[in-house]
This record gives structure tokens, sequence and C-alpha cells, in this order.
């Protein structure tokens, strides 16, 4: 068999308290899709940084075309031709795409004309089907087209290896599926791809091989077409997976949360709710449809008190809390899983326990005081609970994996027994084992009484756990909530892309 | 199996480390002064002997020491409350100097007034003219994202000129021959002296720095004050009034400040005349931050930068400008904050896997 373009060996590498990878050898060829799955905390982001030159191996080597190489830094490894696209894009908001490209190239004169480079990227983005308009300013961009920057960028460094971590969490399926299109580009012309992902179906539609990392470990490595969903979901998680949460027959019981002709303004001062109504009962899980940026998050604010309504009234269990604020909603037991985890959900430099006080602090029994002793346990029960695997309660949240800090969220979120859930793509970079035990914990909410507002893109997660189906499309429902057993997939993928009406059925 | 070093980050600071590591900068913002003095032709032993003992080698200049350590501490106090929520201040030295107006308002106007009362009312007006000032530039900020750095520096002048126009006239003591300083407060009207010089404003300060620090860690009050200087985003999403935070954090600061100018007519000066403070108000900024914004670590630190104060006044009789001061002060935050990366990464030997095996 030919040399493999990249070889990692016996690669461990351990932070304070956790061994990350635990003596990984992982193999990229020349023009393959490579998969890299694995539970939260597994070591995926970290075995990758390491080939990105972001961290050092405490152990291992990695060859080059059979040769060792010594990646000290992301340059190092660009230089070798490995770029890693990370999950959260490193662009400036305030630049054009072709500045953010140039941005650190050596290359580059010190005058340069940014016209010929304009021309050289469009050449570049078209030569792999990547859709990005070179002289845009990143501010003006979706995140799908601002990761087809990150993406161009390292091709214009010459990457040979391209590296993504989690990708798809925050694309819409569409633009998902135009990814995929342009990775069997890049395969095609000779470039090999690593792709981190806890979704199963992409690893079926353009893996070519795919490793699996269990605790650090890298437990099996598989050709295409020799494995099935279950087998991978299986190697993953160590055992066989519970089964599917039933659905419970809806309930209607009274209305906890109630929109009557709600209007607001996004903030760019555009119309982003649009005299929109719903209704949400308790002890049902509404799901709302549709494609980011036509009122979710507008919607998720407004509900949970973030955002100031301009015309239109709230109820919650009857009662008028229109614009009341934040705090009156938490008091009534509004909890809110908000889509930026890092930016408004958790306090990145701060501990376990000031993070699960974020939401509770003002509960305690001394006036104006907080019991720490009592927050700490608090927090040792959710961690243990919820299974966050974390080094200790007293080190800065931004340690934690991707999957763990929304454990952390949803631990803290789910457990005061809310009467109201606004969960904004909630199943997020989630690992498989944990996304099941979200939905479980949102259907025992639900069963508990609580009503639930679930926002995602993801359809399967809509039609499983939803006892009734909207669509949001340019701020408002073009038609009423459709019971879940009434509506199909066809309906509300056509709703979603904008037609306001489907034949109803009696 | 070939060893080599290793840098690598650490999650929770080596225990010893966080003091022996700022001790061991200082020492070497020591030696880098060292270095200065030896290339401009002074023995720099004899410098910091002079220095060393222009500070500890008599109980006046410990007792200067003390003396200067109080308003550094309590300015620094103030405004390390303020940087904790992102907020600017850089306007302690106004508010030193508005506060210390205040406190000669009440001492000259209730000049027969009982200690009980005057004192109490120095402070309170103190720190409301201290809280005003501040306030003056927190509004603005908090209502139109108005950069507090700029209002707060610049009203630093308008408070400093309002000084001077009161004690050049006014409030210009008749029997002052003419030089510009208030007629001295009434016995009343002074902080009661521990020893010597150093008088009851220590206690304020011990005291303040300890409320401060069980402010922060223990209360509500200063959980919201940590969260929404770490995530605006993350404060709003909790259901945090940031608005009235950032006006009470600044006017509260602003109040600490202005106190120290109470503390300092009534403690050290007994008048107001004009530039009583050298700086104070800026010193305390480096106090802050080499002090990580710890309340309970800004008394230590403001102790040392009094110190070096006290010893660059001795040194100037070795014919060295006093400025050399500021160098060191300069070289030290320099120093310290170098030694924070020291902190946060550990060296280690690992085994690195040969290539033959
Ligand atoms: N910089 C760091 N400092 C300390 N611990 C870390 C650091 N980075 C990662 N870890 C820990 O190492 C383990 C592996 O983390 P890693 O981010 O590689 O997981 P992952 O497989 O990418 O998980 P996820 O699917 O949740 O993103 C986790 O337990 C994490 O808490
Ligand atoms: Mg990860």
């Amino acid at each position: 068999m030919a040399t493999p373009l990249v070889t990692m060996h016996n690669i461990s590498k351990s932070f304070p308290g956790v061994l990350a990878n635990d003596r990984v050898n992982f193999e990229l060829a020349a023009g393959e899709i490579h998969a890299l799955l694995g539970e939260n905390g597994s070591g995926k982001s970290t075995l990758m940084s390491i080939l990105g030159g972001l961290y050092r191996p405490d152990q291992g080597r990695i060859y080059w075309q059979g040769n060792p190489v010594d990646l000290r830094s992301p340059r190092d490894a660009i230089r070798w031709g490995i770029g890693m696209v990370h999950q959260h894009f490193k662009l400036v908001e305030t630049f054009t795409v072709t500045e953010n490209i140039v941005l650190g190239d050596k290359r580059l004169p010190y005058f340069w004309r940014p016209a010929s480079k304009e021309r050289e990227l469009a050449k570049l983005s078209a030569r792999f089907g990547l859709d990005v308009d070179p002289q845009a300013r990143i501010w003006q961009l979706s995140v799908g087209e601002r990761q087809r920057v990150e993406i161009v960028k390292m091709l214009y460094r010459g990457c040979q290896v391209l590296i993504l971590d989690e990708p798809t969490a925050v694309l819409t399926p569409q633009e998902a599926n135009e990814l995929f299109i342009n990775l069997q580009h890049m395969k095609e012309s000779g470039k090999s791809v690593v792709l981190i992902t806890h979704k199963l179906d992409e690893v079926l539609a353009v893996a070519d091989r795919v490793t699996i990392l269990r605790a650090g470990r890298a437990v099996a490595t598989r050709q295409r077409g020799s494995f099935s969903k279950e087998e991978l979901a299986e190697a993953m998680v160590g055992r066989q997976l519970p089964p599917r949460p039933d659905r419970r027959r809806p309930v209607q019981d009274a209305v906890t949360l109630q929109l009557d002709n709600a209007t607001a303004f996004g903030d760019a001062g555009q119309i982003a709710l649009n005299n929109l109504s719903l209704q949400v009962h308790a002890g049902e899980i509404l799901g709302i449809a549709g494609v980011a940026g036509n009122g979710q998050r507008e919607l998720a604010e407004v509900v949970t008190g973030l955002r100031p309504l301009h015309k239109g009234t709230m109820y919650l269990a009857g009662e008028n809390m229109t614009n009341r604020g934040v705090t009156a909603l938490l008091n009534k037991g509004v909890s809110h899983v908000p889509e930026d985890r890092l930016g408004s959900g958790l306090v990145p430099n701060l501990d376990a326990v000031d993070n699960v006080l974020l939401r509770t602090y003002r509960h305690g029994t001394r006036p104006g005081l907080i019991d720490y002793r009592q927050a700490r346990r608090q927090t040792e029960e959710l961690v243990k609970a919820f299974s966050v695997q974390l080094a200790s309660l007293g080190s800065p949240v931004k340690l934690l994996s991707g999957g763990n800090l929304q454990r952390l969220l949803l631990a803290r979120e789910l457990s005061a027994g809310p009467s109201l859930i606004v969960a904004v793509y909630p199943m997020r970079g989630l690992d498989i084992a944990a996304a099941e035990e979200v939905r479980r914990l949102l259907l025992r909410e639900r069963d508990r009484g609580a009503a639930i507002l679930l926002i995602s893109e993801d359809l399967d997660d809509i039609f499983r756990l939803s006892d009734r189906i909207a669509v949001l499309s340019r701020g408002s429902l073009p038609v009423p909530p459709i019971a879940a057993q009434k509506a199909n997939r066809e309906e509300i993928g056509l709703l979603m892309m904008g037609h306001t009406e489907v034949a109803t059925h009696g | 199996m070939a060893k080599r070093w290793r840098i690598e980050r650490r999650l929770t600071p080596a225990p010893g480390m966080t003091i022996l590591v700022p001790l061991g900068s200082a020492l070497l913002a020591l030696v880098f002064g060292a270095v200065f003095f030896t290339i401009t032709g002074q023995d720099a032993l004899q410098v910091y002997a002079t220095m060393f003992h222009g500070v500890f080698g008599s109980r006046y200049g410990i007792t200067e020491t003390i003396v200067k350590t109080i308003p550094l501490a309590l300015s620094g106090l103030g405004l390390a409350l303020a940087f904790r929520m992102q907020l600017w201040n850089i306007g302690g030295e106004g508010q030193i100097y508005l506060g210390a107006w205040g406190a000669t308002w009440v001492a000259l106007t209730f000049a027969d007034a009982p200690a009980w009362f005057v004192l109490p009312a120095m402070a309170l007006a103190a720190m409301v003219m201290g809280g005003f000032l501040a306030a003056l530039a927190a509004i603005p900020r908090a209502l139109w994202k108005t950069n507090e750095i700029i209002t707060t520096l610049m009203l630093n002048y308008v408070a400093i000129l309002w000084v001077d126009y009161f004690v050049y006239g006014p409030w210009r003591d008749p029997a002052g021959f003419n030089f510009p300083l208030t007629a001295p407060f009434s016995a009343a009207a002074r902080l009661p002296a521990l020893t010597g010089r150093i008088h009851a404003g220590l206690l304020i300060v011990l005291v303040l720095g300890i409320i401060l620090y069980f402010v922060l860690y223990r209360t509500r009050w200063g959980f919201e004050v940590r969260v929404i200087g770490e995530s605006e985003g993350a404060a709003r999403y909790a259901g945090m009034n940031i608005t009235r935070n950032i006006i009470l954090v600044m006017l509260v600061s602003g109040a600490i400040c202005g106190l120290t100018g109470m503390v300092e007519m009534a403690g050290v000066a007994h008048r107001l005349q004009p530039g009583f403070s050298p700086g104070y108000g800026f010193t305390a900024i480096i106090v802050a931050w080499l002090a990580r914004l710890n309340p309970l670590a800004i008394v230590p630190v403001a102790f040392l930068f009094g110190g070096l104060q006290v010893g660059g006044y001795a040194v100037q009789v070795m014919g060295i400008p006093s400025a050399i001061v500021s160098m060191l002060l300069g070289s030290l935050l320099f120093f310290v904050l170098a030694g924070e990366a020291l902190l946060r990464y550990r060296i280690r030997r690992i085994t690195e896997e040969s290539e033959t095996r």
C-alpha cells in the first residue's frame, strides 16, 4: 500500500486532569475524506489541533509522506500544507473577504493590488465550486459563507490537507449539502479532508474512511462500505444505544405561552418578527422549523424577555408578561437554552459553580448573599446527573469540550423544573448518545408538564420530538402550527423555502 | 527515549508560586534598574542601599511609607472595582481632588462642630463629590456608550482646576501670607493619629479591603460585577441590569477615590492646597493592576509603591532625580506582568519517543 500522506503515530496528549489522546494512530491518504467520530470529550478536537500545529503532543510523531515533521505552530502546519478550520471562525468582521484571506500572507508585497487578488481568489474558489464574493465584508456574510471564506483561505495558502471541526453544526441542511459538494470537488483534485462530525448520516454520505475515538483512544478505523450506522454508533459509545424515546399522545392542557400579533425588530433595525401569533400548551412541545435567519433568534429572545416587543402581547400562564424583562420571566420559570453558548449562556472565564449560579444566584435564603457551599454542592450534583466531564469545578468552563459545555448549560436550565423551556438548537454539537439523552430530558420535562418551544433546523429532531410543528419564515408563521401526525416533510420543506400555503388535509 | 523540555499551560497556579513569582519579578526589575544606574555612572548598590535605608532605616521612613500607602491603597481599591467591570476609570486623581474639596467645605463650614459630626460629614461630602464626578462619566457611558477613558481623564483637569480656583480665591486663608492655602482645620476635623503621622486612615483601608473582597466573592451584587466584567452577553441573559450596574459601580469607585481625598485632608494635610496629591490617582491604576484587581493584594502592593516613592526622595540627596522612581515603577509593572506568564505555564521534562524503535 502507498505511503499515506499524513501519519500520526502513537500520539498522546494530556491536559491537567485528563488524558485527551492516548496513544492514537491516525492515517490520512491523499485524496480521501476521512471522518473522525467520537463522543463529546473523546479527544477529536485535540487530535486535530495537534495535526494543525496548535498543540504539541506529549508523545508520538507525525509523518508527512513518511518523513517525520515537527509542527510547532499553525504556521508550520500550513507550510506543510495542513490547514484547520475551527468551529469558531477567526475572521476580521470589518475586513473584506480578500483582505481576510491574504491577511498574514508572507508572500504578499507591502503594496498590493486588491483587484488582482480578488480575481485570483474568484478563480480559486470557482475551481472548487465555493461560492464567495471576494469584495464582500465579513459582517455581511452568513455563517455558511464565512465558513467558505475560511476554506478558501486554507486553499489559498496551498493546503493539501483540510481539517474541518464540526463544520456542519452551524449550517442549515442546504448549506451542509453545498459544503459536501465542495468537499467532493477538493477530493477529486487530490486534496485530503478530515471531517469531525457527530452526524452519522454525513459520515455515510461522504466519508471514504472513518476513525472512531473513544475516551482518547482510537478504537476502530473502517473503510467506506464496511460499516452501517448502527455499527458506528455502537463503536463510538462502546455499548448499544437505548431505544428511541416514544412519543406520547399529545395532551392539550392549559396554554402556558401565548404570543398575540408579536412584532419585534432585529439588531439591524429590520422587522424580525412580523405580527406573529402562537400558543404553547403545558405538556406540549411546539417545534419551530425554518431556515436560520428568519426570526428564530429574535423569537427566542422575545419569549425569554431579552428583546422588547414593538407591538403585540405575550402571556405566560394567563398573565400579561409583555416587555417585563428577563428577571420577571426567569422568576416565572422560563428556561432558555440559547444559540450562542459561550457568548451568552455561559461565562467562559468563570468556573462551573459560577456558571451554575448565573441563573440561580438570586434564589438564596440569605438576602444579598450567595451561599457558595450550597452552590458547589448543587454544581457537583448537576455535573454527576448530566455526566459533564470536567477536570475540576474550579477551572474556567472555556476549557470544556464543546459537548460538555452544552451539557452543563442544559443541566442548569432543565434542572429547575421550568414551566416553559425555550431551546434553540439544543442538540448542536452533541454526540449521538448525548443528543439522545437531551431528547429524553426534553420529553421528560414535557411529560412533567413543561411547555417547550423547540427551535431547530434539524427536521429529524423537529419531527421526532414535537407535538405540533410550525414553520417560521420571514418573521411569521405562514400557516398555523400543524399537529405532528398530520405534518409531512415535503410540506414543511416547502414552507421553509418560503411558500406560503400548503394543501390542507381534513 | 529522548527527553526534552516542554512549556505547557496550567489550570491552577502551583502552590506558593503566586507569592514567589511576583517577588522574583520585582527582584528582576531591581536588577534591571541596577543595570541602568551602572550605565549612567552610579553605584547601583549604593543607590539601593540609600533607598532601602530611606524607607526602613528610620522610623521616619517607615512612617512616611505607610502615609503614602494609605491613599494609594484606598484609591487602588476604588479603581479596581471599576476595572473589574471593564470600566476604565482613569479619573481617580480628579475624584481625589473633588473629594478633598468636599471634605474641606464641611471642615471650613462647620469649624466649631464636634468630631463625631464633622468627620463623618466630611467623609460623606467627599464620597458624594467623588461619586458625582465619576457619575458625570458613568451616565453617558451607560446610556450612550461614551468612552469613559476620555471623559474620566478630562474630568481630572476640571476637578484640579476647580480646587485651584477655591484655594487661590474664595477659600484662601487671610492669615496665610497670601499662600494658596485654606485655613487649617479645627482639631475636630482631623483623623486621630495611631502613632506619629500614621493616622486612622490605615484602618479605613484595611477594613475597606476586606469588605470589598467579601462583596465581590460572597454577595449577589459582587457576582453581577464579576459576570458583567467577563461577558455582557451572559449578564443580559441572566437578567442583570447592566446600565444600572455601570452607574452604580462607577459611583462607588468614584466615592472611594473621593474618600481618599478626605482621608488625605483629615489625616495628613489638615488644609486644602494645590498639588496635595503627587498623582496618587494615577499610580493607583498600576497598583490595582499589579494586585490583579484583588482587593486583598492591593494593600501590600500599595505599600511597595509607597516605599519606592519614599526611597526615591532619599536618593535625591545623591543627585539622582526622583523621576527614577517612575522608571522603577514602570519596569516593575513590566516584569511582574511578564512573571504572570510563568504562573500560567509550566515547564515540564517529557519523554519523547525516538524515531527508531
Ligand atoms: N486546553 C485545554 N485545557 C484543558 N483541558 C482540555 C483542553 N482542551 C481539551 N481539554 C479536555 O480534553 C478532553 C478532550 O477534549 P476535545 O475538545 O478534544 O474533545 P472533542 O472530542 O472535540 O469533544 P466535543 O465533541 O465535545 O467537541 C476533554 O475532556 C476536555 O475537557
Ligand atoms: Mg471538539
